[in-house]
């Protein structure tokens, strides 16, 4: 039989630093959820399908239902709290999502609000096949999508703006 | 979903995994990107004891030109082999296939020796290692090995690899010649229901592999005879399926699976003499 020891783990979560103890098996989803209270990051299937867990592992999209915690000790993980400025306001994403009907029930919008930053990071004028490529990853139950891709589209025409305006800003 | 009990150890090096591999026998797995195994332990159709991670051996995530040869370190993740300059250049069907794994969160979570040591049919890394006639270098107590791809995939999710062992770099041809990589699923960015890989080797020869077309990752053997014999793209197409036993499953028949075979077998084919690739 296997002995259930607890591992140490630090986790930097968007920005503030978490220590504890987790049983191997904790996955990063539940860590988050519940060691540190962030219920912004949505389990869906819990097996690697729907994308609603997905959070930045080390700046990347990565889906946290399919990653143990002690596998993300000593990393930088951001969640969809992180996304938001400062004093709380929307970030061009998740601004341009409420604008164009990218959301309805909002379950699937925390993974989706995610994936597009760091797809926009990578790709700032992206062509709408580039959009959907990058998009397959998650899943919605509820827009069709359209709405989605308009957000997505919206948030591109802005950072490509942004981009131009303030060319030293850090978060565009 | 939550996986049975297990204890695990972070490897530093590959003497410390093999170490640890040797020291929970039969008890001990792998752990690299997890994204194979994470979703049968959550099935708990895998119940290891032990997880040995070797997800941070840095020095095995490389694409390297050697000679003739392209070296791919086991640990290289889906996403850092499509973007790979090396690999764009020398292999560009390996970079495009990669580039075809999943969605970006499972490519930048998965490794290439994850997918070959996994073994499973469905995959598409497997497929084109066996296309471009591939070598798995394997490290386990008795030193280095090579194992030619065709002897690697022995069953269902079995391979070559002793349980002592660990696949520790993929070795391949570079090509000059056209490539096709066909993949039919049901949705954008998903498993294939089927999948066929053709290239055109350096020696004149058309190698044909499969994805989703049997127990394991395989070649076309009828279609590469029929090619070596002469026969045009679509009469070597037709033999796709010949000899191969595809499952049935909620997404296709068996029938429908030989048929797709025979299409996409005959697309790639078509592709690679238009030199396409
Ligand atoms: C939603 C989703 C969609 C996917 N879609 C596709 C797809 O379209 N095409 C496709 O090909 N794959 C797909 N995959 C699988 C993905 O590519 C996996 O990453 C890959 O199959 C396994 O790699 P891994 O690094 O995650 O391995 P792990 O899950 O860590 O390991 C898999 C197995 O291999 C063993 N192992 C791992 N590394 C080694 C090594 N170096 N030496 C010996 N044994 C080792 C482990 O012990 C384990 O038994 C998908 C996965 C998910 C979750
Ligand atoms: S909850 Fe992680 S992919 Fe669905
Ligand atoms: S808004 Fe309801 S699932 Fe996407």
């Amino acid at each position: 039989m296997t002995v259930v020891r607890e591992i140490d783990v630090e986790v930097r979560v968007n920005g503030a630093a978490y220590r504890c103890g987790v049983p191997p098996r904790l996955t990063l989803a539940d860590f988050l959820r519940e060691r540190c209270g962030l219920t912004g990051t949505h389990l869906g299937c819990e097996h690697g399908v729907c994308g609603a867990c997905t959070v930045l592992l080390d700046g990347e999209a990565v889906r946290s239902c399919l990653v143990f915690a002690v596998q993300a000790d000593g990393a930088e993980v951001t969640t969809v709290e992180g996304m938001a400025g400062p004093g709380d306001e929307l970030s061009p994403v998740q601004a341009a999502f409420r604008d164009h009907h990218g959301l309805q029930c909002g379950f699937c919008t925390p993974g989706f609000v995610v994936s597009v930053t760091a797809f926009l990071r990578d790709h700032p004028d992206p062509t709408d096949e580039e959009i959907r490529q990058g998009l397959s990853g998650n899943l919605c139950r509820c827009t069709g999508y359209q709405g989605i891709i308009a957000a997505v589209r919206a948030a591109a025409g802005q950072h490509a703006r942004r981009g131009r305006e303030e060319p030293t800003a850090a978060h565009p | 979903m939550i996986p049975a009990t297990f204890d695990y150890r972070r490897a530093d090096s590959v003497a410390d995994a093999l170490a640890l591999l040797h020291e929970y026998g039969d008890e001990a797995k792998l752990l690299a990107g997890g994204h194979s195994l994470l979703p049968l332990m959550k099935l708990r159709l895998a119940t290891p004891q032990m997880l040995v991670d070797v997800g941070r051996l840095g020095q095995l995530s490389y694409v390297r030109q050697e000679g003739d040869e392209v070296a791919i370190g086991a640990l290289t993740r889906h996403r850092d082999l499509e973007v790979s300059e090396v690999a764009r250049h020398s292999v560009p069907v390996l970079a495009h296939v990669a580039g075809q794994v999943g969605d970006p969160q499972v490519r930048h979570r998965g490794t290439i020796g994850g997918s070959i040591a996994h073994g499973d049919p469905a995959s598409d890394l497997p497929a084109v290692v066996l296309a471009l006639g591939g070598t798995l270098v394997v490290d386990g107590p008795g030193g280095r090995r090579e194992i030619p791809s065709t002897e690697f995939f022995t069953g269902f999710l079995e391979t070559a690899v002793r349980p002592d062992e660990m696949l520790v770099e993929i070795r391949v041809a570079s090509t000059a010649g056209g490539w096709s990589f066909q993949k039919f699923n049901r949705r954008a960015q998903d498993w294939a229901i089927v999948g066929a890989v053709a290239v055109a080797a350096a020696d004149g020869a058309t190698r044909v592999s499969l994805v989703h077309m049997g127990a394991t990752p395989l070649r076309a053997a009828a279609t590469e005879s029929a090619l070596a014999g002469g026969a045009t793209p679509a009469e070597a197409a037709a033999v796709a399926a010949e000899g191969l036993e595809p499952p049935s499953d909620a997404n296709a028949s068996r029938e429908y699976r030989r048929h797709l075979a025979e299409v996409l077998v005959r697309r790639a084919l078509e592709d690679v003499s238009l030199g396409h690739g």
